[in-house]
């Protein structure tokens, strides 16, 4: 080993206790720190791909903005929709502090080679499915979300915190017009109850695999980028909903859910984890549509984000 | 041209009239009018800002993380900076 590798070896560990230090005593890492090439990398990966979970999260909901029954319904919708754009920038800037760049992040997206979550790929078959996306769906992401706040990475924090923030916004909606329709005809009733029946699964897969299957968790437990294990956020995330589907007047498509009360939990059915590699895998029913329509959406827009550069070029604005 | 030619900015947005502009997070955009309009729809959706700077990422200047110690350094050793430092008899008001 030649004097000059030592010496770098020697810098690297230095910077190594230093990063381990810092995760310990729950300070957050910033952009410009030293971090090991796994955490960045484990980083890039997870942030976008929720990155683009929101982005392709906005083609289900979109999908009844024409059909909304009430010029409100329409409003709240369509601001729901637009923040899911936001929440995807928030994101891709957060991604980019670690040094991919956007149309690195878009490519990969487009081509398959980064995920988005699985959930986006079951089909809004009625007007419910915006209710129960709202309440179940973005329910599951908030108790997903809300420890990454504390994420030990600082950007990807922050962005969290602004989007809980938004999120709220959109469980409450999604519950109003579920509340609406179960209260509703009996017609408008059964419609409910049917989307809470095709969205109660898919929701809890969200938490991702159990955590005796699930890759990455020890390491990102470890790195406090994530804080709690999947089925643990599953279950409180089950706890939750039991109590609210009763004031809904909806039932939970799971005949094993019942109050465990020596464990103070509510007990669930197992969980078809076949249909979820099977989605993940791009077999769902929606996934050819969704990422054709992304491409399609980015392409179409080509024109756009050329006429806005060549305006900036025309009038001499430095582009740095 | 593509997006991945847009320059970076950074945004700092003013919450209310009496408060300073703080950094709420970065865009990408063509010319700093689109950096103002794209920040407006991004960061300011619910009344979150009174007004807005955009300024271009490459023309700030950061201190080194790796420097953080020395180059903050004198300020450590100097307690008699702040107001706590000083013993004060008890009872001595307006101080």
């Amino acid at each position: 080993m030649t004097a000059v590798t030592a010496e770098t070896q020697e810098a690297n560990e230095a910077y190594e206790a230093a990063f381990d230090a810092a995760v310990a005593a729950d300070e957050r890492i910033e952009p410009r720190d030293w971090m090991p090439e796994a955490y960045r990398a484990t980083l890039v990966r997870q942030i976008a791909q929720h990155a683009h979970s929101e982005i392709i999260g906005m083609q289900p909901e979109a999908n009844w903005i024409t059909r909304a029954p009430s010029l409100r319904r329409k409003a709240i919708l369509m601001a729901k929709v637009q923040d899911e754009a936001g929440h995807g920038l928030y994101l891709y800037s957060a991604a980019e502090t670690l040094g991919t760049g956007r149309d690195e992040l878009l490519d990969k997206l487009h081509t398959g080679r980064q995920k988005y979550s699985s959930i986006f790929n079951y089909p809004t078959l009625t007007w419910a499915d915006v209710g129960a996306i709202g309440w179940l769906v973005d329910g599951a992401a908030i108790t997903n979300q809300v420890p990454l706040c504390r994420c030990s990475y600082g950007p990807y924090a922050r962005a969290m915190v602004r989007i809980c923030k938004e999120e709220s916004f959109h469980q409450r909606q999604g519950y109003e017009s579920l509340l609406a329709l179960s209260r509703g005809t009996p017609e408008q009733h059964a419609m409910a109850q049917d989307a809470v029946n095709r969205w109660w699964w898919p929701s809890l897969m969200m938490f991702g695999p159990p955590d005796d299957e699930s890759a990455h968790s020890a390491q990102s437990m470890a790195w406090k980028i994530k804080r709690h294990s999947n089925d643990e956020l599953r279950q409180r995330f089950v706890d939750i909903c039991v109590p609210q589907a009763e004031t809904l007047g909806l039932t939970l498509p799971d005949p094993d859910l019942r109050w465990n009360e020596e464990r103070g939990h509510y007990d669930f059915g197992p969980i078809d984890w076949t249909e979820f590699w099977e989605v993940l895998k791009g077999n769902g029913p929606c996934n050819e549509q969704r990422i054709t329509q992304r491409r399609r959406a980015h392409e179409e827009g080509a024109w756009v984000r050329e006429a806005a550069a060549a305006y900036a070029a025309k009038h001499g604005e430095a582009t740095a | 041209m593509t997006s991945s030619d847009w320059p970076l900015w950074e945004v700092f947005v003013r919450s209310r009239r009496g408060l300073s502009h703080t950094h709420a997070g970065s865009l990408h955009a063509p010319d700093a009018q689109m950096a103002l309009r794209n920040a407006r729809d991004l960061y300011t959706r619910r009344n979150e800002g009174v007004s807005i700077w955009v300024v271009p990422s490459v023309a700030v200047t950061a201190s080194s993380p790796d420097e953080r110690d020395p180059f903050f350094e004198s300020a450590a050793d100097k307690p008699y900076r702040h107001p706590t430092f000083y013993e004060i008899p008890e009872g001595v008001q307006h101080l």
